[in-house]
């Protein structure tokens, strides 16, 4: 255990370097892109900003998924010449049931039915499934690996949207990933208040162009074919629109706040792309003198009359803007609309200075429990203790050097965790400390000593770490967020220990041995 | 201070018998962790918005906070308060409200107690908000008690991968018994039972492990050397022989905890102090409980087939 070879010392000494040059990182900004250039982040609860969980409803997805299977059926049913039917969803069995009441049509409904598991994407396997409820209606069932692959392209979807909206925004790195099934996180630096990016992200934004039934009395039930939607910032007034949709928000290429150049009014100039710049030609064309609505999630937010057949592809919208609603609405269409709506499960922000006085407490926190322990070992064990302790800056170095290179995220607990870091790094050289201590006495020589203490105290010390190694490593793996930043310091923190109190510590001790070749040792 | 040692942790030549004082270790942890227990029923822990869910506000006042006012705010809006506090100093308060039924309802109540705040005293600052509802508090509920219980898993069967089956009982035994004080300590504290609670409670296992295991190891190690001692004067012999390492790094884990519950701030003071109750448990019970329940478990066996026990390799 006390010879050291050349190569030995010298990569010993090379794995400390390497330790030290990946902290340069965090205090130099990169020479050149090439040079991986890896820091350690300071989560949000030391640097301040807004944390946000938001959940993609599920009920949503799986109730368009339905209600679009639903029209499918009804049009297959009448092209297959089937005249009285019912066709209704059973949102919680995950499906439709379809009536057939024309009698000796009930094959043929089925035949045409079955026709819609097949015009499915190609290559999927069918997502639906088809069976016989005992009082006869048919059930269309949504298969459930089929749900759970639109669910996650709809997260997917979701995520991409977010980031969109988001990056439209103006927040600078902000972080979104997804989190398990229907989760997606986003990490805000800076903000304080996130209200006006939950505004943002609340909004499924789903834009359409369609027209409106002039015939219909608002104050009654509404005609089939046809929804009452209330008129955006005008109370309770409402519009009769027709639900097919004309012109989707999909359809547009651009969007962007600006002013009327007459009045001064806050709008909303949006552009086509080609298929909406045609569609909207022809509707315009079809409609003059007869106002159309532009919906967005289900209020309307402008009803003009056509005036002239618009070609071109650009229009505007005008309503009760203000500079930051038109600004928001434009990011809105230009990201696109979510598959379905999010709701924030968790949020948590945190301004900057009280950011700023964690990271001053934890520093001093952090200084004088390191000068303790430095004390402790100096008093303790003396000169070896002051190897431990030298050992032990080493060992801050490399733990920092190795978190750079994860690029992993130090937060408020993780402090806490550097710090006991250091209360159970010297563990390993009190054992080996003790244990030669105890062989001199039992009178051993100097060198005798020390190569029985270091592999006596050795599997020792892999056995007490490699408990607390595996227990914040369940941490790690179960816990979320900022106590995640502990269990990952503190797994590191073992690993390097591991090495500075063996190795480093070790390698300390016999080159003093050999400088000075003591007859006793200093325990 | 610079070459030789000025002080020692204990004595040499320690022959103390921990022994003898087996039953009075083991009945006051037993004493002490069935209160614990009854104490976790009633009162309970207060538990953390981590895992009850609910809201934690902190504003800060451009003066000096007037509650009064930020209550009466609070309340004219409609918003039950479980706690409004000043919290450090004088223009910071820390506004907590129960979980509310829905997500959406979280976070409208947000919005509503930034404008109550802002309305009680113009000028206030939302410095921190905390909002956790229903469904992500159960889940991090269930993560937090899947990561102690897989840690205690982890332990047993490393132990008993390494060590005799009576050492491994031994061990989860004690930490059953440290873990439940633990518990006894918040639940009489008050201090809120989060995430980064069961972070320290795991520091608490992992360290209160390492402390088992190098005792442990040094019982089996003598029952190697002395192969006719007598089990009781053996473990006695290994504590003795371990004391100073014991006590030395429980000292330094302990020393670099104080600092964090002096001025950690208050995030970390909590987790500080239960760290240091744990420290002190767990050093206590490494001689008091494991080596009882081990010498209980362990008198005529791992005695008795010396062979079996001594030849099992280490590595």
């Amino acid at each position: 255990m006390m010879y050291f070879s050349r190569l030995k010392t010298w990569t010993v000494l090379g794995v400390c370097l390497a330790g030290l040059l990946l902290c340069v990182p965090n205090i130099a900004p990169s020479p050149a892109g090439w040079i991986p250039w890896r820091t350690i982040h300071l989560g949000l609860d030391l640097r301040g900003g807004s944390y946000l969980l938001l959940e993609v409803d599920m009920n949503t997805v799986m109730k368009e998924r339905l209600d679009s299977l639903g029209d499918g059926a009804r049009q297959a049913l009448r092209r297959a010449g089937v005249q009285r039917f019912v066709v209704s969803v059973q949102q919680p069995q995950r499906r439709l049931a379809v009536r057939v009441s024309d009698d000796g049509k009930q094959d043929a409904a089925m035949a045409a039915l079955r026709e819609l598991a097949t015009t499915a994407a190609p290559g999927q396997r069918a997502d639906l499934e088809f069976s016989t409820l005992p009082d006869g209606q048919i059930a269309i069932t949504l298969s459930p690996l089929a749900l759970k692959e639109r669910a996650a392209s709809a997260v997917a979807q979701s995520i991409e949207i977010v980031r969109r909206r988001i990056d439209g925004s103006g927040v600078t790195e902000p972080v979104i990933a997804r989190q398990g099934d229907s989760r997606i996180i986003v990490q805000l630096p800076g903000i304080e208040d996130p209200n006006r990016i939950k505004e943002l992200l609340g909004k499924t934004a789903r834009m359409t162009f369609r027209l409106t039934d002039e015939t219909a009395n608002v104050t009654g039930a509404p005609p089939p074919g046809v929804d009452f939607l209330p008129l955006e910032g005008k109370g309770n007034q409402k519009v009769a629109v027709r639900r097919r949709v004309e012109v989707d928000g999909g359809n547009l290429t651009d969007a962007r706040a600006g002013q009327n150049s007459q009045n001064g009014e806050w709008v909303v100039n949006f552009t086509f792309d080609q298929l909406g710049t045609r569609r909207f030609a022809e509707i315009s064309r079809a409609n003059v003198g007869h106002p159309f609505a532009i919906v967005l999630d289900d209020k309307v937010i402008s009803a003009p009359v056509i005036r002239e057949p618009i070609t071109g592809g650009k229009g505007q919208i005008s309503g009760s803007f203000t500079a930051a609603s038109a600004t928001d609405l434009a990011v809105l269409l230009r990201a696109g609309a979510l598959p379905a709506p999010l709701t924030v499960v968790e949020e948590r922000s945190v301004g900057p200075e009280l950011g700023a006085d964690a990271i001053r407490a934890g520093a001093i926190a952090l200084a004088v429990g390191f000068v303790l322990v430095m004390v402790f070992m100096a008093l303790f064990y003396g000169l070896f203790g002051w190897f431990a302790n030298l050992a032990l800056v080493v060992n801050l170095v490399m733990l920092a050097g190795v978190m750079s290179l994860l690029e992993a995220t130090l937060t408020l607990p993780g402090m806490a965790g550097i710090l006991l870091t250091l209360g159970m790094a010297v563990d390993a050289n009190i054992l080996v400390n003790e244990r030669i201590r105890e062989e001199v006495r039992n009178g051993r020589s100097p060198l005798n000593a020390m190569e029985v203490g270091f592999q006596r105290a050795f599997s020792t010390i892999i056995d007490s770490n490699a408990t607390a190694f595996l227990s914040h490593v369940m941490l790690f793996a179960f816990g979320a967020g900022p106590v995640r930043g502990f269990a990952i310091t503190i797994t590191v923190g073992i690993a390097t220990s591991m090495f500075t109190a063996t190795m480093l510590a070790r390698l300390f001790m016999v080159r003093w041995y050999i400088s000075t070749r003591p007859t006793s040792l200093p325990v | 201070m610079f070459i030789r040692p000025l002080l020692r942790m204990a004595p040499d030549n320690l022959n103390f018998h921990y022994m003898r004082g087996r039953i009075l270790g083991l009945a006051v942890s037993a004493v002490l962790s069935l209160a614990s227990v009854g104490l976790f029923f009633y009162p309970g822990l207060s538990l953390g918005i981590d895992f009850a869910g609910g809201i934690i506000m902190e504003v800060r006042t451009p003066a000096a906070a007037d509650i009064a006012a930020i209550r009466a705010e609070l309340h004219a809006q409609g918003l039950r308060a479980e706690g409004v506090q000043r919290f450090g100093e004088e223009n910071s308060v820390a506004i907590r409200l129960e979980a509310q039924p829905t997500e959406a309802a979280t976070q409208k109540v947000v919005s509503k107690v930034r404008a109550a705040v802002e309305k009680a005293q113009p000028g206030t600052r939302v410095v921190r908000t905390d909002a956790v509802g229903a469904s992500v508090s159960a889940e991090l509920f269930r993560d937090g008690m899947y990561a102690l219980g897989f840690s205690m898993l982890m332990i047993l069967f490393y132990i008993w991968f390494r060590f005799e089956w009576q050492f491994a009982v031994g061990a989860v035994v004690t930490l059953l018994l440290d873990v439940t004080k633990a518990i006894g300590f918040l639940a009489i504290t008050r201090l809120d039972f989060d995430l980064v609670m069961v972070g320290a409670i795991l520091t608490i296992l992992g360290y209160s492990t390492n402390d088992k295991v190098v005792v442990y190891d040094r019982m089996r190690e003598n029952l190697r050397k002395y192969k006719t001692m007598p089990l009781r004067e053996l473990i006695d012999l290994s504590i003795n022989e371990t004391l100073s390492r014991t006590l030395g790094t429980s000292m330094t884990v302990f020393l670099a905890s104080l600092p964090l519950a002096l001025f950690g701030g208050s995030t970390l003071s909590g987790f500080a102090w239960v760290m240091l109750f744990g420290i002190v448990v767990g050093t206590s019970s490494s001689i008091f409980i494991a080596a009882p329940i081990l010498l209980f478990l362990g008198e005529n066996r791992l005695r008795r087939d010396t062979k079996e026990a001594v030849v099992k390799p280490a590595e």
